[in-house]
Order: structure tokens, then C-alpha cells, then sequence
């Protein structure tokens, strides 16, 4: 925990000196010897970078998105008990059924990471807070349990644990009276960059299917800019202006 | 006249007098014991969920923060606007305004979840958020009423009394339009997306601020044997009227610009006339009992300088503001949100329906509690300090 607390504060200037510091180290000691990872940690918070999602609704069968479910489930620790109102749901199915038509489709809703999120905006003590690659968290140790942010969200996307939590994994701290939501598998996105796959793609891409994909928004060369560019998405909710990381093809 | 005016510390021995004080005393260790098991269980315990997330808890502590900024509303027209009428009132009107804020805070803090780090809340400040402006608001407001009354008490000092009515005033504008805010920018949900709720919680806060005023007034009179001319009876009488008319104006606005767009039509159904509890509240509660009623007591002659008919006003405009917050907070957060124009939704998430809420007995006593708590505040500076008048004649005017 205190060690991804520090990735998360990492000042812009301490971040560049880290890199540099990296850089230099990796210089030292290369090529023989590697010290450091590309990112070594505290200096991967790129704010050139923003990740973001794209679900494609065409693929994705009902089955499908009950694996995106199971698996940010067995990736965080949080189970939902059918029914419960007050158990959280980082993703959830939702069932779509066009008016017009009858067409049902389903997908998964999560987080959507917006580039202006209302929860960020409104937060008194700065605990929902928006990295600088457009990873939008709550800081565990800052969240008073006000509720505020769940007020705000257009997407019903956060959850409030409204009980005591056992069995947490170490990943995904958590705990009662504060709020939580899809990170975007940040721990995964720290780990491994622009390689990192979150737990909700990793269940429903096979080889030869792609059905989420995950990269940074603001390379034009990314997997994910390219499908966007050649599929278009449709944001939910656009008319809000957030302008949301998340994305959908097909709706 | 003003200038005699002699105050003095209540002093009732009266045995009911004592027992409304026990109760109150009662009730908000209560509400205390009521938090302290929400915050040990989790808030599983209260009828709160995921869909709505604000419950009975902010029903109340939303009240009693408009209140309290009405409640200032004599002494403002005391200090501000001269009328000398008021002037007797206006020490009263501060301290019941502070009382009732603590009170709102106190419950606000006790439902946090979590109510412990609330030194995080007084040293992390995110200036974009209304909350943490509020938080700000909040507390400079019971400075500068405190200050306020200190000057209207202290005879050297009663020049300075009106520009301090003045900043106390401005302030509690600002402040009330702050809390209307907090919904005001929640955009994703309809019954809040509107710049009316401003101005309505302003009028809001007048009359409940009001009819406050007037019940403790008369209790601690009565109780003391303290003499309550009927002109004065009448003045109350003929100001909640008319803040009454202005909650039902800006309540018919409201409605009105929601129909005006037809987006709006499923929200407004669900208020007017299909949500069951929120629409019964809605009329039969809010209009029926907490306006129309008050209304045709505070203007039909027949009840001209009854204080009988003034408070039982005062009581059903209570009983209407409770109905009309809960159907704000509550019914607002039931709807359920447009995430999908346009498809019909389902999901395990509650999407698409109307969230179910129904209120625990902890957050019934966490709010019963700091309303006991802001009550008795009040009462008790009654007593120790020289707040009320002696008595209040018949004018010679
Ligand atoms: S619940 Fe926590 S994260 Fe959400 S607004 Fe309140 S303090 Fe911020």
C-alpha cells in the first residue's frame, strides 16, 4: 500500500528527476547489467499517456461479459451476492434492449475514467483524484465516506463498502466506509505499461478475437487508437462532456 | 422603545419545562449511541445503499442547516433593514441560528463513513469541490453570528452591531446557496440539473428557519410566565405566510420548467403522480399539509393573533419541509439515472428501476438526535445568558 501511495504522489519534478535518474542508472549499468526496469517505481505515472478502454458490444456474448465480472472479481476480491444493494460492484452486466427493434445486447459498465470526472470535481478532501495518465482512484487513506462522489457520478460507477471486509487482497486495499471502483487494473498498468492487459480484457480476448482493448489514447499508433479510428465508439453519456476513457463500439 | 428593552435568562422551575429539556438531553445521546453502532456495524445497518447513497440522516441535517440560516432572518431585519419591531428578537435569532447549524453538522459528521478522519476533512481541501467550500461556509458563518451577537449584547459595542448583521447576512446567502448547490451540481441526475434549486433553498430556509424560531419562542415564554402581545404573534403570523407563498412559487417553477422539457416527463411522473410514497408525500404532505394549510392559517382573519394558530402553522411547515427534503434527497436518488437513452436496462446493479429505501431506526435516531441536540443547545443558552426579551408588550405604536 505505502508503496503504491508513493506512486500516486509523486510530484511532476520528483518524477522527472526519478526518470532522469533512471535513465542515468540504466546508462551506468547497461548493457551488461540492468538494474531497472523501464519503470522503476514512483516514475511511471506518465502524463503524456492516457489509458482508456474500448468494448467492443458486437463481440461481447452474455457469457462473456459474466467473465469480465468473475474475473475483476477474482483480480480485486469483491463478490456481489445476487440482490444486495449495498454489496459493491466495480463491473456490472448491464442488459441493453433497443426500444425500436427488441435487439438485446449486453456490456459491461465500469468506471469510465473520464477526462473531466464530476467525482474528482466534487470530493471535499481531494481523495477521488485523477492521475496523470487518466487513471481516475480514490485514495484510501483521504476518503471521509461521504458519499459525495456516488452522488455525482453519471455512471453509478462506485461502490460504498458498507460493511467490515475480510479476506482483502494485496492489490486492492479496501475497507469499510470509503468508496471504491474499477481502477483500470492500475496495479497491472503500473506493472507492465503499455503491455499491461486488465483482468475484464484478459477474460474475453482470444486469439483472432479481440473484443476490449486497452492502450494509451493519445498515441495514434496504440492498438486501441487504431480500432477507435477504424470502428468509432460511442462514449455513454456524451452529451455531458467528460469525455470518458471508456469507450463503445456497437451501441 | 428598542432601547429600553431589558433581556433576561429564563428561569422556569416548571417540571414541564424540566422535562422537555430531559427529553431533548435524552434523545440526542440516543442519536449518539445511534451513530456510534452505524459506525462500528457499517452502514449496512441503515436502510443507505448503493443507489442511494444520502438517507434519513441528510434528510435531517440538510434541515436543520437551512434552518439555521433562516432562523437569522429577525435579526437581520433587525440590524439590516431597521425594522425595530424585530429588534427584541434578534439575539434569539443568532444563537438559534448557530445551534441549529452545530446540530446539522453534528449528524452530517456521524453518518461519514468514515466519521473519524474528520481531521482529514478540516486539512485536505479540494477548493473545486462546493462540499469543502461548504465545510468553510459552515464554519465561518457561526464566527461571525457569534461575534454578531456578541456586539448586539454588549452596549458599548451595539454601533458595530450592524455591519456585522450585514457580513452575517451576505454570508448566510452565500451559504444558503451553497447548500442548494450540492445538488445544484450534481448534473447526472435529473431532479437536481436545475439553477432553481438555489433560490428555493433560500425561501426553504426562511420559513423553516421561522417556524423554529417561533415554537421556542413561545415555549420558553410560556414557560416562564413571560407576556406575548398579540401584534407580535400577528407580525410572525403574516412573515411565515408570506415565505410560505414564496416555497410554493418557486416549488411550482420548479415543476413547471421540469415539464417544459420532455426528458423530464418520466422524473415528473415519478414525483407527481406514479412514485407511490413520493408522490403521496408530495401532496398530501408537502402542499397539502406543509403549504396550503399554513397558508390559509397565516392569512384568514379568523386566526389574526392567535398564537395557537401560529404555531400549529409552524409545526405543519416543519412537517411539510421534512416531506419536501425527503422527496429532494431521496426521491432525486431513486430515480434511477439515463445512462442509455433510448434502450430499456437491466442489470444486477439496480440500473433502470427505482432504487428501494426504506430508513433504519438508527438513522431515525442519528437525526431525531442532532435535531434534540440543536434544540436543546438553543434552550440552554437561554438559560445562561440574558438572550430573550422580558416580555413582549403590546406597542405603543
Ligand atoms: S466518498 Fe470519499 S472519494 Fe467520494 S467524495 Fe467523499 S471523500 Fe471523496
Amino acid at each position: 500500500m505505502a508503496n503504491e501511495l508513493d506512486k500516486i504522489e509523486v510530484k511532476p519534478a520528483r518524477r522527472q528527476f526519478l526518470r532522469g535518474a533512471a535513465a542515468l542508472a540504466s546508462v551506468a549499468l547497461a548493457p551488461g547489467l540492468l538494474l531497472y526496469q523501464a519503470r522503476p517505481a514512483g516514475a511511471n505515472v506518465d502524463s503524456g499517456v492516457r489509458w482508456g478502454l474500448l468494448i467492443d458490444a458486437n463481440a461481447l456474448s452474455e457469457d462473456d461479459v459474466d467473465a469480465c465480472v468473475s474475473a475483476c472479481q477474482r483480480e480485486h476480491g469483491w463478490r456481489a451476492e445476487d440482490g444486495s444493494a449495498t454489496d459493491a460492484q466495480w463491473v456490472r452486466k448491464v442488459k441493453l434492449r433497443d426500444r425500436a427493434s427488441g435487439h438485446t445486447r449486453f456490456l459491461p459498465v465500469m468506471c469510465q475514467h473520464c477526462e473531466h470526472p464530476p467525482c474528482v470535481d466534487v470530493c471535499p478532501t481531494g481523495a477521488s483524484f485523477k492521475r496523470a495518465d487518466g487513471i481516475v482512484l480514490v485514495n484510501k487513506h483521504t476518503c471521509i465516506g461521504c458519499r459525495y462522489c456516488m452522488m455525482a457520478c453519471p455512471y453509478k460507477a462506485r461502490s460504498f463498502i458498507h460493511e467490515v471486509l475480510k479476506d482483502q487482497l494485496p492489490v486492492a486495499p479496501r475497507g469499510k466506509g470509503t468508496v471504491e471502483s474499477c481502477t483500470l487494473c492500475v496495479h497491472r498498468v503500473d506493472r507492465d505499461g503499455a503491455d499491461a492487459v486488465p483482468a475484464c480484457a484478459e477474460a474475453v480476448n482470444r486469439a483472432g478475437r479481440q473484443a476490449i482493448w486497452f492502450g494509451d489514447l493519445n498515441d495514434p499508433a496504440s492498438g486501441i487508437s487504431q480500432a477507435l479510428r477504424e470502428f468509432g465508439a460511442t462514449r455513454l453519456r456524451a452529451d455531458m462532456g467528460l469525455n470518458p476513457g471508456v469507450g463503445y463500439r456497437g451501441l | 422603545m428598542a432601547a429600553t428593552q431589558r433581556y433576561a435568562e429564563i428561569r422556569s422551575r416548571s417540571p414541564g419545562y424540566w422535562g422537555v429539556l430531559l427529553l431533548l438531553a435524552g434523545l440526542a445521546l440516543v442519536g449518539f449511541a445511534a451513530a456510534h453502532h452505524m459506525d462500528v456495524e457499517g452502514h449496512h445497518v441503515t436502510g443507505m445503499n448503493n443507489q442511494v447513497v444520502w438517507g434519513l440522516p441528510h434528510v435531517f441535517a440538510i434541515f436543520l442547516i437551512v434552518a439555521a440560516s433562516g432562523a437569522l432572518n429577525l435579526a437581520s431585519l433587525s440590524s439590516v433593514f431597521g425594522r425595530a419591531a424585530y429588534k427584541p428578537l434578534a439575539r434569539f435569532s443568532a444563537v438559534l441560528a448557530v445551534a441549529l447549524l452545530v446540530g446539522g453538522l453534528a449528524i452530517l459528521l456521524l453518518d461519514l463513513g468514515r466519521p473519524d478522519r474528520l481531521i482529514v476533512a478540516m486539512t485536505h481541501y479540494n477548493f473545486k469541490s462546493i462540499f469543502a467550500w461548504n465545510i468553510l461556509l459552515y464554519s465561518g458563518f457561526i464566527g461571525i453570528v457569534v461575534v454578531y451577537l456578541w456586539l448586539m449584547m454588549e452596549r458599548r459595542m451595539q454601533a458595530f452591531s450592524k455591519p456585522a448583521g450585514v457580513a452575517a447576512l451576505i454570508w448566510r446567502l452565500v451559504l444558503t446557496t451553497g447548500t442548494g448547490s450540492i445538488f445544484g451540481f450534481l448534473v447526472a441526475r435529473e431532479a437536481y440539473d436545475t439553477a432553481i434549486l438555489a433560490p428555493l433553498f433560500i425561501v426553504m430556509s426562511f420559513a423553516f428557519g421561522l417556524a423554529l424560531f417561533a415554537l421556542l419562542l413561545g415555549f420558553s415564554f410560556r414557560f416562564d410566565g413571560r407576556e406575548l402581545d398579540q401584534s407580535h404573534v400577528e407580525r410572525l403570523r403574516r412573515l411565515l405566510g408570506l415565505f410560505v407563498a414564496g416555497i410554493f412559487y418557486f416549488v411550482l417553477v420548479f415543476h413547471l420548467t421540469k415539464l417544459y422539457g420532455t426528458q423530464n416527463h418520466p422524473f415528473e411522473r415519478f414525483i407527481l403522480t406514479d412514485g407511490g410514497t413520493y408522490t403521496l408525500l408530495f401532496w398530501l404532505v408537502q402542499i397539502g399539509l406543509g403549504n396550503l394549510l399554513p397558508l390559509a392559517i397565516c392569512f384568514m382573519p379568523a386566526f389574526a393573533g392567535s398564537a395557537r394558530a401560529l404555531f400549529a402553522a409552524c409545526l405543519l411547515v416543519i412537517a411539510g419541509a421534512f416531506a419536501q427534503l425527503y422527496i429532494i434527497i431521496i426521491g432525486g436518488q431513486a430515480f434511477p439515472l439515463n445512462i442509455f437513452p433510448g434502450y430499456e436496462v437491466e442489470s444486477s446493479f439496480f440500473d433502470g428501476v427505482i432504487a428501494d429505501y426504506a430508513p433504519s431506526i438508527w438513522e431515525l435516531l442519528l437525526g431525531l438526535g442532532g435535531v434534540a441536540a440543536a434544540l436543546l443547545l438553543a434552550l440552554l443558552a437561554l438559560r445562561v445568558l440574558p438572550i430573550l426579551p422580558e416580555g413582549l408588550p403590546a406597542e405603543s405604536d
